[in-house]
């Protein structure tokens, strides 16, 4: 158990640590901040709704990570096969499992720390007015929440492939998917055929739905059990698809 | 334990293509052998699954006793990989590479890992590198880079692939040196398609051509089962030859002699005659017996070369 969590939390540390040996890292965190924030203001109207609340930043978060996320989440296995260290990565005395998790810790860590950027714009609404802190607190949960449940599915696609492109589009088209499904676009077509039962799962797989529930200040733990299950589902496919590489 | 590397029946199958077919082999303490095959022939993949990156189709590899399908992670513990290409992550330095290697093979100690890291360094020759970022150094640095990253836990077991690929004399001999001091408590497997590392180095060869395993023995064996193993080739005057090769003949352990073409028009008026021995005994003391009062301008002895045995045994008939 011990070396078990030392060898997680080196794969971690040293991945952690890759984000920043090129300018990749800077320029991420800082189109992250830049378009949040250009969201919340510009498309969001803080100012016009006349409310002390952070709804309209949280509010573009799905959108923003489905293009956000894939770019973090690419490099993180195909580039390994394409560079071959991969095959000295699952060498060591290392499960597959251990090193998925690490891989995936670390680049949670960093999406994390690109949240945390966003704080002073948390700090500027309470200068203004008066916010649930409480919300703030359940929005910011349920968007790091819904960070790394599509990371996992990242993680998984870029595991699939040595192209980083592809690993990119295939991420964003599958998280895609799982966000449109919470659309009323999409549940009205099945509310119209009377299909609710269908319409009602759908939207129960979405991760805008659970995501909103939580943006919207209620820290329900079907939600928070919901998005830790997607992680857990999308980590296990990865260990998957890498042991596949093995056998084939 | 008299097998520290065992190959039981180890077989990979991809789709249609047999690339590894029933290999059995054991590798003991102080032992090493190279695996000799043209490009493609299945000393990579042989290799990858020993180190348990592809899972076996058939039949399984146990490293130190430790079967490296069931118990994986104790047996990658004991061994020590270099994979072909020598992959690291460019990005780092090898100070920061090595350190994470240590880490995860259990040094959890700052300072452990740091003494462990200057040890190997200074043992491939990479301490004056060590701060700089592995994408800007050199192959030669590379590979060593490599070559640490296998060696810094003192494994047991050593499988290295191709380990003096793209490296200059020198360093090839350096490595050479490196792998030669400490085979003694070790079992190592070298992949090389360069003959003379063989000779140099290797106690034991198998050649692998398409999958199988085609000759197993020591690299003297290989070649005395050449046709010129121990032939012996006299440069004579050209007026001389016909009498020289008439006693020649006449030798007991002589099997037949041969006239060479000449190799340039300097020596038009020398003949070259190779006299095969018979079982390919050595014959150098009758030879220059029979010819002390003839003019002789070279004398050779032949041990037949390793290129003669892999082309043997691995060329399509």
């Amino acid at each position: 158990m011990r070396y078990t969590l030392q060898r997680v939390r080196a794969v971690a540390w040293r991945e952690f640590k890759s984000y920043f040996m090129t300018p990749l890292a800077m320029v991420f965190l800082v189109i992250f901040t830049a378009s949040a924030n250009a969201l919340t203001f510009y498309v969001g109207n803080i100012f016009e709704n006349g409310q002390a609340s952070l709804e309209s930043f949280f509010l573009y978060h799905p959108w923003l990570y489905l293009l956000l996320v894939p770019a973090v989440a690419m490099r993180l296995w195909a580039e390994e096969w394409n560079s071959g260290t991969v095959e000295m990565l699952l060498t060591l005395p290392l499960s597959t499992a251990q090193a998925v998790l690490g891989k995936f810790l670390a680049a949670w860590a960093f999406l994390g720390l690109a949240l945390i950027l966003t704080v002073p714009l948390w700090i500027s609404v309470n200068m203004l007015g008066e916010p649930d802190n409480g919300v703030v607190i359940a929005g910011y949960l349920g968007s790091f929440l819904m960070a790394g449940a599509f990371l996992a599915i990242g993680s998984c696609l870029s595991a699939l492939t040595r192209n980083q492109v592809i690993a990119f589009v295939g991420a964003a088209a599958v998280s895609f998917l799982l966000v449109m499904s919470g659309l009323d676009i999409v549940l009205d077509v099945f509310r119209s055929w009377r299909l609710l039962i269908i319409a009602e799962s759908i939207a129960a797989l979405s991760i805008l739905t659970h995501f909103q529930s939580l943006m919207r200040g209620t820290i329900g733990l079907s939600d928070v059990i919901f998005f830790l299950s997607i992680i857990v589902f999308w980590l296990f496919a990865t260990v998957v698809v890498l042991d596949r590489h093995k056998g084939s | 334990m008299s097998g520290m590397i065992v190959l039981k029946g180890l077989s990979k199958q991809f789709d249609h293509l047999v690339a590894v077919d029933n290999i059995t082999l054991t590798v003991a303490q102080g032992e090493i052998l190279a695996f000799l095959g043209p490009n493609g022939a299945g000393k990579s993949t042989t290799m990858k699954m020993v180190t348990g990156f592809l899972a076996p189709t058939a039949g399984t590899a146990a490293v130190c006793g430790f079967d490296i399908l069931t118990q994986p992670l104790k047996a990658k513990a004991k061994l020590g990989y270099l994979p072909e290409g020598a992959p690291s992550y460019e990005d780092m330095t090898p100070a920061g590479f090595l350190s994470f290697i240590a880490h995860i093979r259990g040094y959890s100690r700052r300072r452990e890992r740091a003494k462990r890291v200057a040890a190997v360094a200074e043992r491939v020759a990479l301490t004056e590198v060590l701060q700089q970022p592995i994408d800007t150094l050199s192959r030669g640095f590379r590979r060593r880079v490599g070559l640490a990253q296998a060696l810094l836990h003192d494994p047991d077991v050593l499988i290295l692939d191709e380990p003096t690929e793209g490296l200059d004399p020198n360093q090839k001999h350096h490595v050479r040196g490196l792998i030669h001091d400490m085979a003694a408590d070790k079992a190592i497997i070298i992949s090389t398609h360069i003959l003379e590392e063989v000779e140099a180095l290797c106690g034991r060869a198998v050649i692998i051509t398409r999958g199988r395993l085609v000759a197993d023995s020591t690299a003297e064996a290989l070649l005395a089962g050449l046709p010129y193993h121990n032939a012996v080739t006299v440069t004579v005057t050209a007026a001389e030859a016909d009498v020289v090769e008439q006693k020649l003949r006449g030798l007991a352990k002589t099997s037949s002699v041969e006239r060479l073409s000449n190799k340039s028009l300097l020596e038009a008026s020398s003949i070259r005659l190779r006299v095969l021995s018979r079982d390919r005994q050595p014959i150098t003391a009758e030879v220059s017996e029979a010819l002390r009062f003839h003019t002789l301008t070279a004398l050779t002895v032949e041990r037949g070369r390793l290129d003669d045995v892999f082309r043997n045994l691995t060329l399509p008939d």
